[in-house]
């Protein structure tokens, strides 16, 4: 396989050409060995060339709460806005068979002249929601559009990768549910920068589940959470369209916040490191992380290494003794 | 004293409606009672002949009809207060009984004499048939609103034919069709919002259509069972006095899905058997009967197969004595405990159903759709490790050739019918009073706006010469479109087990590997053939074997397909066509595509050689029934990739 990128991949990908993100996606969903450099050659050209502005936004939560119906009215406000959007839906993969059924294209309707890029993903047995390329394929699509929105499996407790792939979280939950208390109790609560009650149109329950969050999060941010940005609770209806301008002003204003305050950046190489040793913990075992001093000292060592997520992959493992380049 | 024969019908439709109108004057001319119109894809789905989704779909099972002139034409020289006329027609149903009625005007015909059926049951299309438009809470006002309108000014008309026929022809085993089927009925009448008094009579117009399979034994049991279960429900839940009020009213066409294109004329033997299943039983008679043709599964039926099956129904309600007698199992013990097995069954289920919530939220829960799925499921594999024998097919397949194969039987309507068709609709959209038709939309709008019911103005509608996409645009616009649930939300377990499944899994992995990623293949349907068992199949098959499966869902464009293929960056694209379009939809995706397609469908050997020509990596037919097989055979195409031609 060649190693060489074709010259004006990287500006069709930019310029949203759909058969050259297409094209971008086949070659960082691939888990060959001997097309390693091109795609870490691919990923830093598009990292360096993406507007900042342009920005990953994950949609999760328990199966049931309307995600993808959520996720349709978000993309259908932002393209009637003039906006481009990239998706990637993941749906879960079967345990016993290594399949899977990806059924999010029937449920979203765009026309084929819009703007919108849709590409579904299994979750390959990886835990957290998300598959194993989820970042990679969201990159290209954040290169191509202004918004890329993530719609994760919603399985509980294992959400918590998506913050390690999105610049904005958004946990979305159905009214009279309880899932507010169970996520507080999975320790979830902490990682949204939205929260949204959908189905508002239910009424007296919706407006119950928005007291139930907003007395929560009145006992103060989680440890984890930025001190400055103040989560908001919304109440949404995608059936009626009630509070989507709410949502899509939020995460605008989310967006701004993130650039303004230097936090956008920080929680990307934050989020890259977690990503790297995810996938380093996954490949070398714990008996890896020993080698570089344990992970706090692994985290330390890899914010000294600049470049993509596989430069800081390589260097680490070559540090450790283990191997150098691959995956 | 002898029973009256019932009506006889011939479903039929095709190209345009002048042609249309010439068939129906020779079946009615050899014998037939009433009429059956066959409608298009389009008009089916509310569009007009030019629209873009239209395009290769115009006159292919059924006639077009984009406004009032199309109507005429179809039934002219057809005395409409003599004739009793079934219209397979269900989203639009206001629509074409408004044409109905407005043709009938313009012969001078009284609307209180109209005899006929639409058959308006909506519910049936989420399940199986796939030509709904509008969300089940605004179709089933549609519904009401027509049987309200024709409880007052057509006395005689069926204004529903509740179908328990789609789902059997979707897999639905005996128990499931009866229980989906009365809880479709009692969701309908639960909506009706009339004076008490006049309820009995709204009870005594609902119709069903029903199917009858070759086990037809039981099939005679199920209709017993329906005719019970009616006459309870319409009692304890409706309070209907009256017995004749009561009465299990049906028509019947039967079993398509067991009719093979191995040795075709075994069907013969299929269709007459399947006609006893509904006529043996004086009790549970039906009332209309249409039959398939014999070789339906090769390709359109030509007016000679037709008349073929309308001599069936002749010969046994004027040759034998059928007719004759009083029930014949009138005290049969075996009969009544069959009976009586199937009933309780029945029962259970429809209780099942009202505690969830009733038909509506059984379709929007998708719980229905996914029960019917694994009993097709269940039925396939019977077939394909032959513990459901079919003779010719899986049992006694060595044979001679038929010499009624070989004379040729396949009829396609043309590319110049639909040309036809749109440029007659577009001049008559430039003939037209503008003012008339903004003025007839403008008060339809206001009625669906107010609640008020639709008949009326859709009538005007039609006088005014608005079109079947205009009329439906405006009812899209104030009720809105329905999303589906597909049914392929069916959780683990069930899908091909043993050998072959482990075999496909570890070559599924191989390929996988050497692809770099797990092979990825998008299952569509372009065109407007709801028809999505197959595809639904084969994407279960397809994710059991262990691919990762996009599904598309119904009523893509081609273009759709081709964007769709590329953002999902798949190794290989499998396209479910039914409607006979497969011709001008298929080649324009594969043209629009480097990654290797397979079409399964109706599709005659003579197109499925242009297709192959064309670059189509292989081609599937009801013949191939064994999805393992074919779910083999589309691993070796994707790790092969798209040959260059």
């Amino acid at each position: 396989m060649s190693e060489e990128l074709r010259d004006g991949l990287v500006a069709e990908v930019q310029a949203g050409e759909v058969r050259a993100i297409a094209e971008a996606m086949a070659i960082v969903d691939d888990l060959r060995r001997d097309g390693f450099l091109r795609r870490q050659r691919l990923a830093a050209e598009l990292a360096t060339g993406t507007p900042s502005h342009h920005s990953i936004i994950g949609l999760t939560g328990p199966p049931g709460a309307g995600k993808s119906t959520l996720a349709g009215a978000l993309i259908r406000a932002w393209v009637d806005a003039g906006s481009g959007v990239g998706m990637v839906a993941v749906d879960p993969t079967s345990q016993r068979s290594g399949g899977a059924l990806l059924g999010d294209r029937a449920r979203l309707r765009f026309g084929p002249k819009e703007p919108v890029f849709m590409r579904s993903l299994a979750t390959r047995h990886r835990l957290g929601g998300l598959a194993p390329a989820t970042h990679e394929l969201a990159s290209v699509l954040r290169a191509a559009y202004p918004r890329t929105l993530v719609e994760t499996v919603g399985v509980g407790q294992s959400e918590v990768a998506v913050e390690h792939v999105c610049d904005s979280v958004v946990l979305v939950i159905q009214p009279g549910s309880g899932d507010a208390l169970q996520f507080m109790k999975a320790g979830i609560l902490e990682i949204p920068d939205l929260f949204v009650v959908h189905k508002a149109d239910l009424g007296a329950p919706a407006t119950r589940t928005r007291n139930d969050l907003e007395s929560i999060l009145a006992l103060g941010p989680g440890p984890g959470a930025d001190p400055d940005w103040k989560t908001p609770v919304l109440s949404v209806s995608a059936q009626t369209g009630d509070g989507l301008g709410d949502l899509v002003e939020a995460l605008d204003e989310h967006r701004r916040y993130l650039i303004d305050s230097g936090q956008g950046e920080r929680r990307r190489s934050r989020s890259r490191i977690a990503r790297v040793l995810d996938s380093f913990q996954s490949t070398y075992g714990s008996h890896g992380l020993e080698l570089l001093g344990g992970r706090d000292a692994a985290i330390a060592r890899a914010r000294e290494i600049d470049g993509t997520d596989l430069d800081v992959f390589a260097e680490l493992a070559a540090l450790s003794g283990l191997a150098s380049g691959g995956r | 004293m002898a029973d009256r024969p019932w009506i006889m019908r011939t479903y039929s439709g095709h190209s345009t409606a002048r042609e249309s109108n010439a068939l129906y004057r020779e079946g009615l001319a050899r014998g037939q009672t009433g009429l059956s119109i066959a409608f298009d894809l389009p008009t089916q789905c509310g569009y007009d002949s030019d629209h873009p989704l239209a395009r290769g779909e115009v006159g292919k099972v059924g006639v077009p009809i984009d406004s009032i002139e199309d109507m005429e034409l179809l039934l002219e020289g057809i005395p409409l207060d003599e004739m009793n006329t079934s219209m397979t027609i269900n989203a639009p149903a206001a629509w074409l009984l408004a044409l109905y009625v407005a043709v009938a005007e313009r012969q001078g015909v009284d609307r209180a004499s109209l005899r006929g059926t639409t058959q308006n049951d909506v519910v049936k299309e989420y399940l199986s048939r796939g030509t709904w438009i509008f969300p089940p809470e605004a179709s089933l006002r549609l519904t009401t609103d027509i049987i309200e309108f024709t409880v007052q000014e057509i006395p005689k008309w069926n204004p529903i034919n509740i179908c328990s026929y789609h789902l059997q022809e979707a897999g639905a085993t005996p128990v499931q069709e009866v229980a989906y089927t009365l809880s479709t009925a009692i969701a309908v009448l639960d909506a009706i919002d009339v004076p008490d008094d006049v309820l009995p009579r709204v009870v005594g117009r609902i119709a069903f259509f029903c199917n009858s399979g070759i086990r037809f034994i039981e099939e005679m049991c199920k209709m017993r069972v329906f005719g019970r279960l009616w006459d309870r429900i319409t009692r304890e839940r409706y309070g209907v006095d009256d017995p004749k009020l009561r009465r299990f009213r049906y028509g019947v066409q039967v079993n398509s899905l067991g009719l093979t294109a191995e040795q075709p004329e075994n069907n013969i033997p299929r269709i007459v058997l399947e006609s006893l299943g509904v006529l043996l039983s004086r009790d549970a008679r039906a009332r209309a009967l249409q039959l398939p043709a014999w070789n339906e599964a090769l390709g359109l039926p030509q007016p000679w197969d037709q008349q073929w099956s309308l001599r069936i129904q002749q010969i046994l309600a004027h040759e034998t004595d059928l007719l004759e007698y009083p029930d014949l199992f009138e005290g049969s013990v075996v009969i009544e405990e069959k009976v009586r097995e199937l009933e309780q069954a029945a029962w259970a289920e429809i209780e099942r159903i009202e505690g969830a919530g009733g038909a509506i939220a059984a379709v929007r829960q998708g719980s229905m759709k996914r029960a019917m799925v694994e009993s097709n499921r269940a039925r396939l594999r019977a077939i394909e490790d032959g513990q459901q024998v079919v003779v010719g097919v899986n049992r006694y397949e060595a044979g001679e050739s038929s010499p009624l194969v070989a004379h040729g039987t396949v009829v396609t309507p043309t590319q110049a019918a639909e040309q036809e068709q749109v440029d007659s609709l577009q001049s008559r959209r430039q003939q037209r009073d503008a003012a008339a038709v903004d003025g007839a939309l403008a008060e339809l709008r206001e009625a669906l706006q107010s609640g008020a019911n639709v008949m009326s103005p859709s009538i005007r509608c039609a006088h005014a010469g608005v079109t079947t996409g205009e009329w439906t645009d405006a009812l899209r616009e104030c009720l809105g479109e329905y999303r589906p649930p597909t049914g392929l939300d069916v959780s683990q377990g069930g899908g091909p087990t043993g050998p072959t499944a482990e075999q496909l899994r570890r070559r599924v992995d191989e390929v996988s590997h050497d692809l770099g990623r797990r092979l990825k293949l998008l299952v569509g349907k372009p065109g407007l053939d709801g028809h999505s068992n197959g595809a639904e199949l084969l994407a279960l098959a397809a994710r059991d074997a262990g691919l990762e499966v996009v599904y598309a869902g119904i009523r893509q464009t081609p273009q759709e397909l081709i964007a769709a293929a590329i953002q999902e960056g798949v190794h290989l694209v499998g396209l479910s066509v039914l409607s006979g379009s497969h011709m001008t939809l298929v080649p324009t995706v594969v043209d629009g595509l480097d990654v290797p397609v397979v079409v399964g469908g109706i599709i005659p050997e003579a197109d499925a050689a242009d297709l192959r020509q064309h670059g189509v990596a292989a081609v599937y037919t009801p013949r191939d029934h064994d999805l393992s097989r074919i779910v083999g055979e589309m691993i070796e195409i994707a790790a092969k990739g798209r040959a260059r031609v």
